[in-house]
């Protein structure tokens, strides 16, 4: 029995040999390992409690370091729990607090040695399981260790005490009822001076107040007692994190700590506590004015200081004050607008966050230009992140801050130039709001899109893709703002599009249907004689703004094209290309793609049977044909000509279920019916973009001819389309090799201008952040069209999640889950404890409606009733801030509202409820 | 809690320690690591110290070849952290002398038992040197 345990031991692996194995890695990482751990299971199941504690030792090295699962020694690290040697315990604690948690099967056997070691007389068995308890507590171990961790509380040692201390704080949030028990305890402690205690009880204070602060109020005095007291700056920091959190709950208290806070911060030396000191200004007294300058003092020291970390963190409390003093930010612009180019990611970062807290109505156009510049010059991920936070703070409540929006337009366009721009999505999703949100704006979208859709390198990089599938999407919805609708054509079906994935081409071949039949409609339907002039009538009217525009070469090529009228010859031309571009897709795989092709060329075969044919011979037949071809562009124009508006989102909700249609109905009946038919696979077809959705079984009937010669016509067509628009390909000379390289969509060196320096922008938000209303806003702002609540929602909760993200949402489960957890604060049956007496009370409430009292309401309130008789002010006092607890729980469900604001309406309540004022206990001295 | 957890790793970017307040399975914890690994070591000296990672942040420093990180609630001071940091590697080095990043390999048990007096439940209770490695000293000698 004792002889394979023997030689177990004796030829046993140390954890060194197995660090010295795993470093020497003869046999390669993996396979040592897995080596060891077949070792280790042996070796634990040894009878020698050395062995299994060397085994246990070494497991534990793997699981921390190498990921191996541990869990399969748990009962044989209770086993060397029991060891009486203190080694072995050791090891046996350090494996259960790192791979214990709530779900381990055997954590109920581990009470009765906790118990054990927790009453023992040596004072490290009894700090190695209060730290074990601290990681490993659940609800039944707290509440069976409570009675052992209250007579910790006041143990003469003090070793043991701080870590009792350290301790209760989870034992509270583990077994809530254990605060009846030990808080007192734990309150004395705080009055302790022993360095060590108080660093512990402070620690647990500032993490019970960040959950539920209200309930600590009463507590104030003790610790404005520490903070004037306090001469560790690890005290202080905590002490300050409390009243950040009290301050802003009682006024009073906040006049009465001010004071002290702002001498702290004149006086020290420590960069740690100052900043803490400037952070609990900034974010829970900013209404006193001297102490808010005193704090922007020093964060414009930390902001000028060498050292990255301070400059991080000026900026990172630059914008806690944004929100509530915009004019500390732009009093520091210089300092955040150089912090752009600065070498650290982080801090630009931080200091875009500022930049865009300063964009405003008067502002936008000039710190939108000064962005996009530096976005072309950054890196690819920064230049994104510029883009982004453009994109989501322009459009931030139905574009409330954009007055011009043909700017705006303009410069999404520009923005999607941009080499590194990935916003495509987003981009995309703006083009398209705002087409159907602001009706004077189309002529100039038409404008971006045609620039966009026209140059053939654009298609070469996906990121871009999403852009140009909105552009087509303009382009075919408001065509008829388009000085030359042929150009549309020819863009949307030029021979690159064929990079484009499937679901966008449909958008394409759709948009092109579109620009067809608005193209035919002017010709025939209008009268072939007057669309010229019509078309350019058109354009004149359009003439004003491409001068405005600064109208460059583009420009200038497009009125090349404009000039010719949309004539019968034209449109010969035009069917031709269609013809041409799609017949290859009527073989495509994506039935989307094919689909479309299809729809569309069934169109140009009728039209062209029907009217084309009769152009020059036979007069009467031409006109009857006409007739007919007229009728059915009229028809088709009339489908498509009906305008799409902005829907809300809850839209399908508001339409009443019309009588005879029973949604609800079981449909298993069906199934049966069903059931051995396959259905294809939904994956196997693609679908459009959603917004492009169109009625197009109105055209199902067009027959569609399958004798399209599939030609490989696409070179031909590419030459054809470069002779046309040479402008967009490479110079000559390489322009009779026919390759599929494009130069990038937006060369930075082509794009000349944007290499001003720092200063030459900080000068220009200097002047753009003058609020003065520029004069090319004269133009008044043209109507958004809103649908009112549905869009200001979550538009506004965006916005919110976004200010105060991370902090918020971890905060905020616990601060609703400890109403019930931390029981605030109490009346109770210890006399002259009139601080926790209501906490202790709801508890007593707790345990009674667990036991199943009946009525356990009235006979609770009944028996505070008896306590508190003859301590009027007590119960006065009680009974308001009960009220106040049920106020703020109403208000907390019903609404939700943020929580800024509900901790501003908390803090007013106490001067709206005039009664209670008067009952506040005086925390003032 | 605050300091949700503390990890030593090296340049080669292998954990040479981790102590986690929260518990969290060995898949969470890989995946954790490796983010925050390839976020950190990627850094260089004039940058600062401090990364937003999730919901939390990171605040890290490097002693030679070995890179301290530890992740810590928003509203805890990135400063005071940094200065725990410092604390925590002048602790180890007066108890290792001139501490390396083997002397942490060989020694990680007892490396653990300095930060568990340190810090208890994410809060850090202890900052004088003398009281973390007294205890150390002595069962050092009784064993």
């Amino acid at each position: 029995m004792s002889g394979p345990s023997l030689m177990d031991s004796l030829f046993q692996r140390t954890l060194e040999d197995l660090i010295k194995g795993l470093r020497q890695q003869l046999i390669g990482e993996q396979a040592f390992i897995s080596k060891a751990l077949e070792e280790i299971r042996k070796e634990i199941k040894s009878t020698d409690l050395s062995t299994k504690s060397t085994a246990l030792l070494k497991l534990c090295y793997l699981s921390n370091l190498h990921f191996h699962d541990m869990s399969f020694a748990a009962f044989h690290a209770l086993e060397v729990l029991s060891s009486p040697r203190f080694s072995h315990k050791k090891i046996g604690y350090h494996a259960i607090s790192l791979s214990f948690h709530d779900s381990t099967p055997v954590l109920l056997l581990i009470t009765n040695h906790l118990r054990k070691d927790l009453t023992s007389t040596n004072e490290f068995e009894v700090s190695l399981s209060l730290q074990c308890l601290s990681r490993i507590a659940n609800a039944d171990l707290a509440r069976d260790l409570t009675p052992e961790v209250f007579t910790l509380l006041s143990s003469n040692k003090l070793y043991v005490r701080k870590r009792a201390v350290a301790v209760v704080l989870r034992v509270f949030e583990k077994y809530p009822d254990s605060v009846r028990v030990c808080f007192k305890r734990l309150v004395e402690n705080l009055e302790n001076y022993d360095p060590q205690i108080l660093s512990a009880v402070v620690g647990v204070f500032s993490e019970l107040a960040c959950k539920d602060p209200r309930s600590y109020l009463p507590l104030a005095p003790e610790f404005y007692k520490i903070l004037v007291d306090s001469k560790s700056n690890w005290i202080s920091i905590k002490v300050l994190k409390i009243f950040a959190k009290l301050a802003p709950l009682e006024p009073r208290l906040a006049n009465r700590v001010v004071e002290p806070i702002c001498d702290l911060m004149r006086k020290t030396g420590a960069k740690s506590l100052l900043f803490e000191c400037v952070r609990t200004v900034v974010t829970s007294f900013s209404e006193y004015e001297s102490a808010v300058r005193l704090a922007v003092e020093k964060i414009r020291e930390f902001l000028v200081d060498e050292d990255p970390n301070l400059k991080y963190l000026g900026l990172h409390a630059l914008s806690i004050v944004a929100s509530k003093h915009l004019w500390v930010v732009s009093e520091n612009k210089e300092v955040v607008i150089k912090s752009l180019s600065d070498p650290d990611p982080n801090i630009k970062i931080e200091s875009l966050r500022l930049v865009m807290a300063m964009v405003s109505e008067h502002n936008v156009a000039e710190i939108s230009k000064i962005l996009v510049n530096y976005a072309l010059k950054s890196d690819p991920l920064f230049c994104n992140e510029i883009l982004g936070s453009i994109l989501s703070t322009c459009s931030r409540n139905v574009y409330e801050i954009i007055v011009d929006f043909d700017w705006y337009v303009s410069l999404l366009g520009e923005m999607s130039r941009i080499p590194h721009c990935q916003m495509g999505e987003e981009i995309e999703n703006q083009f398209i709001d705002i087409g159907l949100r602001v009706k004077d704006v189309r002529p100039e979208l038409v404008r971006v899109a045609r620039d966009l859709l026209i140059d053939p390198a654009l298609l070469g990089n996906s990121f871009l893709h999403r852009v140009l599938s909105a552009a087509a999407w303009v382009s075919g919805e408001y065509v008829e703002f388009s000085r030359n609708p042929l150009e549309f054509m020819e863009a949307l079906l030029q021979p690159r599009t064929s990079l484009l994935p499937p679901s966008i081409m449909a958008i394409y071949i759709q948009s092109a249907f579109k620009v067809l039949v608005f193209c035919l409609h002017t010709c025939f339907v209008r009268g072939g004689s007057t669309a010229g002039v019509s078309a350019s009538a058109s354009y004149e009217s359009f003439d004003d703004l491409s001068v405005e525009n600064g109208a460059d070469s583009t420009v200038a090529h497009g009125q090349t094209c404009t000039s010719a009228p949309i004539t019968n010859e034209s449109i010969v031309n035009l069917l031709k290309l269609v013809e041409l571009a799609l017949s290859p897709l009527l073989g495509s795989h994506d039935v989307e793609v094919q689909e479309r092709a299809r729809n569309l060329l069934g169109f140009v075969d009728l039209i062209k049977l029907e009217a084309l044919n009769s152009s020059g011979q036979e007069e009467n037949d031409s006109e009857r044909k006409g007739v007919e071809a007229t009728k059915i562009i009229r028809l088709v124009h009339d489908a498509f000509s009906k305008e799409l508006g902005p829907v809300s989102l809850t839209a399908q909700g508001k339409v009443p279920v019309p009588d005879g249609l029973t949604l609800n109905e079981n449909l298993g009946d069906l199934e049966t019916i069903c059931g051995d038919i396959e259905l294809p696979s939904s994956n196997t077809f693609s679908f459009g973009y959603p917004s492009e959705e169109k009625d197009v079984s109105s055209f199902s009937n067009l027959q569609i001819k399958e004798d399209s010669g599939q030609s490989n016509e696409s070179t031909s067509l590419l030459a054809e389309h470069r002779k046309r628009h040479g402008l967009y390909y490479l110079p000559s000379g390489k322009s009779e090799v026919i390759s599929n390289d494009y130069p990038p969509a937006n060369d930075p060196a082509l794009l000349g201008d944007n290499n001003d320096n720092a200063s030459d922008l900080v000068k220009l938000t200097a002047e753009s952040l003058v609020p003065k209303r520029k004069p090319n806003h004269s133009k008044p702002r043209p109507v958004v069209v809103k649908l009112d609540e549905v869009d200001e929602k979550p538009v506004a909760v965006k916005q919110l999640e976004s200010r105060d993200d991370s902090l918020s949402g971890a905060v905020r489960d616990i601060l609703f889950g400890s109403e019930d957890i931390l029981p605030t604060s109490s009346r109770s049956n210890l006399p002259n404890s009139n601080r926790k007496g209501k906490k202790k009370q709801h508890m007593i409430t707790q345990v009674e409606s667990k036991e199943n009292v009946v009525d356990d309401g009235n006979s609770s309130s009944r028996r505070r009733k008896d306590h508190s008789h003859g301590k009027e002010r007590r119960h006065r006092k009680k009974n308001a801030e009960e009220r106040n607890e049920t106020d703020r729980k109403e208000k907390e469900s019903s609404s939700n509202h943020p929580r800024r604001h509900k901790s501003r309406q908390r803090a007013e309540e106490p001067l709206k409820v005039p009664p209670q004022t008067s009952v506040i206990p005086d925390f003032l001295l | 809690m605050g300091i949700r957890f503390i990890l030593m790793v090296n340049k080669q970017g292998q954990t040479r320690l981790a102590q986690y307040y929260e518990w969290l399975t060995l898949e969470e914890r890989r995946a954790l690591e490796g983010e925050i690994v390839r976020k950190c070591l990627a850094r260089n000296e004039q940058q600062c110290s401090f990364v937003e990672h999730r919901n939390y942040k990171i605040v890290y420093r490097r002693y030679a070849s070995l890179f301290f990180l530890v992740g810590v609630d928003n509203d805890e001071n990135e400063l005071a952290i940094l200065e725990f940091i410092h604390l925590l590697v002048e602790t180890m080095d007066r108890h290792f002398g001139n501490v390396c990043e083997l002397d942490i390999m060989f020694h990680l048990e007892k490396a653990h038992f300095m930060l568990e007096e340190m810090v208890m439940n994410g809060s850090i209770v202890e900052t004088s040197k003398a009281n973390i490695l007294s205890p150390i000293q002595l069962m050092d000698k009784a064993s």
